[in-house]
């Protein structure tokens, strides 16, 4: 396993104070709490702060991580030795449960018998329901139309007899019901971190996170599309085809049509009861005037309308 | 060395599924005191006058959670979180925004492919 160099990770000096640790780990946990943070790493990071700041708050537990020396790196392959012994006689205990949140140097320090975390030590703990656990799932917009079945690979953090974190490897297949929307969560009843002492298992929470379409944009169960149309369709009106999640349809589009202007087709967005709408918000794309002839074209259009666009302006 | 493949059928938390307070203090590892303030707090609507009564839809378990984490690990008291809560949400929709409007902006997203020159 690896050294983890505790003072590093939440910046501070071997010698800081209790407030110091404190401040040093408020600072960080507002930066990479994974409900708070956007850093792509936010969950590992706060989870090494979390677990730097378990051990340097408490007198205790500093001390005996104080007393594996300063010749450590972070990232070493640390071994503690077989005598490993820091002489403390059960202080804090920590369930297997509590054990499993944090890394396997760490239990290896804070496990182990001078802490009392292990059944020979005779910590003793009522059966407990495991934790929740929840992990988010990326959908592409079709995905969450369609629904269907995802394959999801796991590591679930677990004790094994002798009070050691070690990790399971699980794969589950999931059904994801039609119509999920970003954000809500699917609940899989006991597929959470086991409970301790014969207790239940927590519950697994899928969090949807919806990927970014080329081209729609939801919104709950809303869906927008920015339609491109020509300017004769706009002034005109016209009927164009649409995409829809659903697959194509025509779209008529009322004569004198601005862009920006906002269609409604609904029950076109995501299922349920009752379905969302899609809303059609109209782009006007102008052709280039490439050849003479569209050139002319515009000319005649400028000589025939006397068309200010800038009227609101005052110019 | 292959593991086996469980198949799991979940529940949708969504707007239509709804909960009462036994089942949220169950779901959520939480104690019915600490729900009443987060009531009492605005944090958490439930519909229903009386605790008895009340009934709690599927994405309020979602809150419930993300309160108590912040709570904990940032050592907020309960005004600090409904307002960190608040901004928050805020935040995730205007960043949200913000990416779609990106998104639109750049004609190569919108593929219409390289301008004619």
């Amino acid at each position: 396993m690896e050294y983890k160099d505790y003072y590093k990770i939440l910046g501070i000096g071997r010698e800081a104070s209790l407030d110091e640790v404190k401040r040093a780990y408020r600072r960080l946990a507002r930066k990479y709490h994974p409900d708070v943070s956007k850093e792509p790493n936010a969950e590992a990071r706060f989870k090494e702060v979390n677990e730097a700041y378990e051990v340097l708050k408490d007198p205790q537990k500093r001390a005996a991580y104080d007393h594996l020396g300063t010749q450590w790196q972070a990232g070493q392959e640390f071994r503690p030795p077989p005598d490993f012994d820091f002489g403390f006689s059960r202080g804090e205990s920590m369930s297997p449960d509590d054990l499993s949140h944090f890394s396997d140097f760490f239990a290896s320090i804070f496990g182990g018998r001078g802490f009392g975390a292990g059944p020979q030590s005779g910590f003793q703990s009522r059966s407990r329901r495991g934790q929740n656990q929840t992990v988010k799932i990326h959908l592409s917009l079709e995905e969450a139309y369609h629904g269907g079945t995802r394959t999801l690979h796991l590591d679930s953090p677990e004790t094994d007899l002798q009070g050691r974190a070690t990790s399971r490897h699980r794969t589950l297949r999931v059904q994801i019901p039609a119509g999920v929307t970003q954000g809500q969560q699917i609940r899989l009843a006991a597929q959470g971190l086991p409970g301790s002492r014969g207790g239940p298992a927590g519950d697994l929470f899928l969090e949807v996170q919806i990927q970014p379409h080329p081209f729609y944009r939801p919104e709950g169960k809303d869906v927008y599309l920015n339609l491109p149309i020509a300017p004769w369709e706009a002034a005109l009106g016209a009927q164009v085809p649409v995409p829809t999640l659903a697959g194509p349809v025509t779209l008529r589009i009322p004569p004198g049509s601005q862009a920006g202007n906002k269609l409604r087709l609904k029950g076109r967005g995501l299922p349920g009861e009752p379905p969302g709408d899609e809303y059609v918000v109209l782009e006007v794309l102008v052709p280039e005037a490439s050849t003479q002839e569209i050139e002319r074209a515009f000319r005649q259009l400028e000589t025939v309308a006397a068309f200010n666009p800038r009227a609101r302006l005052g110019v | 060395m292959n593991t086996p493949i469980e198949l799991c059928y979940g529940i949708l938390l969504d707007e239509r599924h709804l909960l009462g307070l036994r089942e949220i203090e169950d779901l959520c590892d939480v104690t019915q005191p600490l729900i009443e303030e987060m009531v009492q707090e605005g944090l958490l609507m439930p519909s229903g006058s009386v605790p008895a009564d009340w009934l709690f839809t599927g994405p309020q378990v979602r809150r419930v959670g993300r309160a108590v984490r912040l709570m904990r690990d940032l050592e907020l008291n309960l005004p600090a979180t409904a307002l960190v809560m608040d901004l928050l949400e805020e935040l995730e929709w205007l960043r949200a925004r913000t990416r779609d409007l990106e998104f639109q902006l750049d004609p190569r997203a919108r593929n219409l492919g390289p301008p004619d020159i």
